[in-house]
């Protein structure tokens, strides 16, 4: 493996908890790696697949998803939405043969900055045992990418046409 | 689309971002970017000259959008979205990067440093291009207030909303209010007893007009967001009707459960019967009965001396428990603490020797009204002719917890004086390092030593028995010397700990915790009041151990907090809600089960969904779980994300 391989790690924390406790990590001077850039959203619920996708498009060699603790979601059960989709979001990287290591789903409080720090210390070095992410898959994944957006289009259209479809039923 | 005019600022924070990213070539790398029009770097980017300097260049170069490179959005994003609007510009054309609590503190090599906070600045450009003006919503105030817990914090913060003239629904779990200051006997370092200063803030709590008390119940639901909270409260039933009660105390004479059950107010140190008043002071004054002991309660079998004994016909064993829902404003938590369990420490003996009691126990013992009238005594009844008082005892230990309890050893000072002027025992002191900070505290500190109690700096190790007597055993460290000494009694000066159901009142409340487990604040230093969800405030000891003078004034500030509120009359609610292009939407519905709030209903003529903006509170869940991604979040819509994503990976 090559040693100087820095990966790249995309971070999408909740606003409540987990980038509140990535600050914290911040005000206390907890050194952690660089290879971490985090985005923020409101809850980690918001975190839809396509975002995920982004990352490895954009050459991440990995993605770190972080929510607050379940019970205690700042929306009530954002998190358990996530909870609920991370195996999905797991297992459809898996197919398109990304590597397990490199998405991770966690949860860190507004306290937990030293948790937060040594998370992103695990998954780097986690990374780099399995190398950097193949810049090849960047084009299955563009593939993949339009094939998501078309078949949305079409279901639109095909529920346009019926007047609306009812899933619940 | 027309090209952006944007302009970004790095700033330097004195040396703590830019003692680690070079500052200025972050910002000549970013100048070279397409729609930057403006790139500087600063010192200060949040005083007054950095906020002009952006001001002045809206203004003269016509900037569209604002980049911010500094530390946290959670920190300054309000004072430069106020800089914008000064400027006439929208808060939300502004984006702020995290180049110092996410780059400059958190990484050694500069070079890295500077590495990654340039991309961050990167992400931040591509996605405030795609900002859009948001308008920040008004809501109206409920002009009452929530107070939850009625401990002297909470007593503080009551009073002063009412007496501003504004209504108070005060919370007490107790059948009581006054809390843990309520057993106290005297208070350092002024030695005022508890009672003769804080019972008449009790008696102005059940007088006032305002403020409307609920003993024996318990806050289950809060719904809601600043300015209009729904609460809802249960209240337990105490088998009294409190209009007809006295307060006599005949039906606790009566009771046939008399003296057998132990008094939680006197720390076990009595017996009480299953109907009693908890108090002499205690408000409201009304007798209570206690439904895990009552005989008629728990077996259905009971000669009623009770009911036979109340004149007042005030005994109603049909009680139910009541369900109250409150419209307020804004909610302040005084929930206080729970003391350490010293029996989860056995070197002490605590549980296994009679004579070793802690604080509180000694406190009700001194306290005149207490079991023993306020004799200082020995299992045995007789007095005691020396006793030890151990510091720190589950505070600043690692097997329990790390954090200093903070009043310990100024209550421990206390202590050795009331037994110098209670038995004229000899005193020995167990203490790590002496913490006397407040007002006073080191006065009254030198003057109990010169009173000649025994200070041994040592953490007391073990209390054992030999030859009938309890013996303290720890290293003075002064004299560097293993020292054993034999006293009559040991009082062990507990730690303040988060009450056993804080995780239960945060989840309730949607607040977060410390990593100690106390409530977690804004600002530790300069917002130690409010929590991160707007309107909801901390007084005294859920917050972190404090002594009283602290509680009250921070009970004080979670006044003012309740109050600036209700009298501005209306509060901006946070602007990001989510919205449906009815023209994408399939109206599949799968959203309607997403949302937590019901903010999304389905259109039953055009069959397709809908968001009420009013319950929406942007979490964005909907989005991400919308099939034909129709649902747009405000401020934090795929493009911006996608945009930003980009961005920061490039």
């Amino acid at each position: 493996m090559n040693d100087k391989f820095e990966p790249k790690i995309l971070g999408i924390l909740c606003n409540w908890c987990s980038y509140a406790g990535a600050d914290l990590a911040g005000t206390s001077r907890l050194r952690y790696p660089a290879n971490i850039r985090i985005v923020k959203v409101m809850c980690s619920g918001r975190v839809e697949p396509t975002l995920i996708l982004k990352a490895f498009q954009e050459g991440a060699d990995g993605v770190l998803i972080s929510g607050c603790h379940p019970g205690d979601c700042h929306y009530v059960d954002g998190n358990i939405k996530t909870l609920r989709r991370t195996p999905l979001v797991a297992r459809l990287l898996t197919q398109i043969g990304i590597e397990p290591e490199r998405f991770k789903q966690v949860w860190v409080s507004a306290s937990e900055g030293e948790r937060f720090g040594k998370i992103v210390e695990q998954m780097v070095e986690d990374i780099k045992k399995v190398g950097p992410y193949q810049k090849k898959m960047g084009d299955q994944l563009d593939v993949v990418m339009d094939e998501v957006a078309a078949s949305a289009k079409e279901a639109a259209a095909a529920a346009e046409e019926k007047g609306g479809l009812n899933c619940g039923s | 689309m027309s090209d952006h005019k944007i302009g970004v600022y790095v700033c330097h924070c004195g040396s703590n971002i830019n003692g680690v990213v070079n500052c200025a070539k972050v910002t000549e790398e970013i100048g070279k970017l397409g729609e930057v029009v403006v790139a500087k770097d600063y010192k200060y980017m949040c005083s007054d000259p950095g906020q002009e300097m952006i001001k002045n260049d809206i203004r003269e170069k016509g900037l569209d959008r604002v980049v911010v490179a500094a530390c946290s959005p959670r920190m300054h994003e309000p004072t430069f979205r106020r800089a914008l609007e000064g400027a006439g510009l929208n808060g939300y054309l502004l984006e702020m990067a995290n180049i110092r609590e996410h780059v400059s503190w958190v990484t050694k090599d500069k070079e890295e440093a500077t590495k990654k906070a340039l991309s961050l600045v990167k992400g931040a450009v591509k996605r405030v291009k795609l900002h859009e003006p948001i308008e920040e919503r008004e809501v109206p105030v409920t002009n009452t207030t929530l107070v939850l817990g009625g401990g002297i914090s909470g007593i503080q913060a009551a009073l002063q909303v009412a007496e501003a003239g504004h209504k108070v629904y005060l919370i007490e779990q107790k059948q009581y209010i006054g809390g843990n200051m309520a057993k106290f006997d005297k208070t350092f370092p002024t030695l005022d007893c508890a009672a003769c200063i804080l019972t008449p803030k009790m008696v102005d709590v059940g007088q006032s007009p305002n403020i409307e008390l609920y003993t024996s119940s318990e806050v289950i639901k809060v719904d809601g967001y600043v300015g209009n909270f729904t609460v809802t409260v249960r209240e337990k039933p105490r088998y009294i009707n409190h209009d007809k009660c006295t307060g006599c105390g005949d039906c606790a004479s009566a009771c046939i459960m008399k003296n057998r059950i132990p008094h939680e107010f006197d720390e076990g140190l009595s017996k009480r019967s299953a109907a009693y008043i908890p108090f002499p002071q205690a408000v409201p004054l009304k007798a209570v009965i206690d439904d895990e002991n009552c005989l008629l309660l728990t077996r259905k079998k009971c000669t009623l001396a009770c009911v036979k004994a109340c004149g007042a016909k005030a005994i109603n064993f049909n009680q139910h428990e009541t369900i109250h829902e409150f419209k307020v404003g804004s909610i302040i938590l005084a929930t206080g603490f729970d003391l350490f369990d010293a029996k989860r420490s056995p070197q002490y003996g605590y549980g296994k020797y009679p004579n070793v009691i802690n604080g509180l126990q000694f406190e009700r013992m001194t306290n005149a009204s207490g079991p023993t009238s306020g004799h200082i005594t020995l299992a045995d009844g007789t007095e005691p002719k020396s006793v030890a008082v151990i510091h720190c005892v589950g505070s600043r230990d690692e097997n329990y917890n790390k954090y200093c309890s903070r009043v310990c050893c100024m209550s421990s000072v206390k202590f050795a004086h009331l037994v110098k002027d209670h038995c004229d025992a000899e005193v020995y002191e167990f203490y790590i390092d002496m913490r006397t900070f407040g007002k006073g505290y080191e006065e009254f500190y030198n003057r109990v030593q010169e009173e000649g109690v025994h200070f041994i700096r040592g953490k007391g190790a073990e209390v054992a028995q030999k030859d009938g007597r309890l013996v303290v055993k720890a290293e003075d460290t002064l004299l560097g010397q293993y020292r054993e000494i034999p006293v009559d009694m040991v009082i062990l000066n507990t730690a303040l700990e988060p009450r056993v159901d804080a995780e239960k009142v945060a989840q309730t409340l949607g607040i977060s915790r410390s990593g100690d487990g106390f409530f977690m604040e804004s600002h530790i230093k300069l917002d130690p009041v409010t929590t991160t969800t707007d309107g909801i405030y901390l007084a005294g000891c859920c917050q972190s151990p404090k002594d009283i003078p602290d509680s009250v004034a921070q009970g004080s500030a979670a006044a003012a907090q309740s109050l600036a509120i209700i009298a501005t009359g209306k509060v901006k609610i946070s602007p990001i809600s989510a919205s449906i292009d009815s023209e994408q939407c399939a109206g599949c519905q799968i959203c309607i089960g997403l949302c937590t709030y019901r903010a999304i209903k389905l259109n039953e003529e055009t069959l397709r969904a809908e968001i009420n903006e009013a319950v929406c509170k942007g979490c964005g869940t909907c989005a991400a779980g919308c099939p034909s991604g129709a649902i747009k979040v405000s401020h934090f819509n795929d493009d911006q994300l996608l945009a930003q994503i980009e961005g920061v990976l490039a």
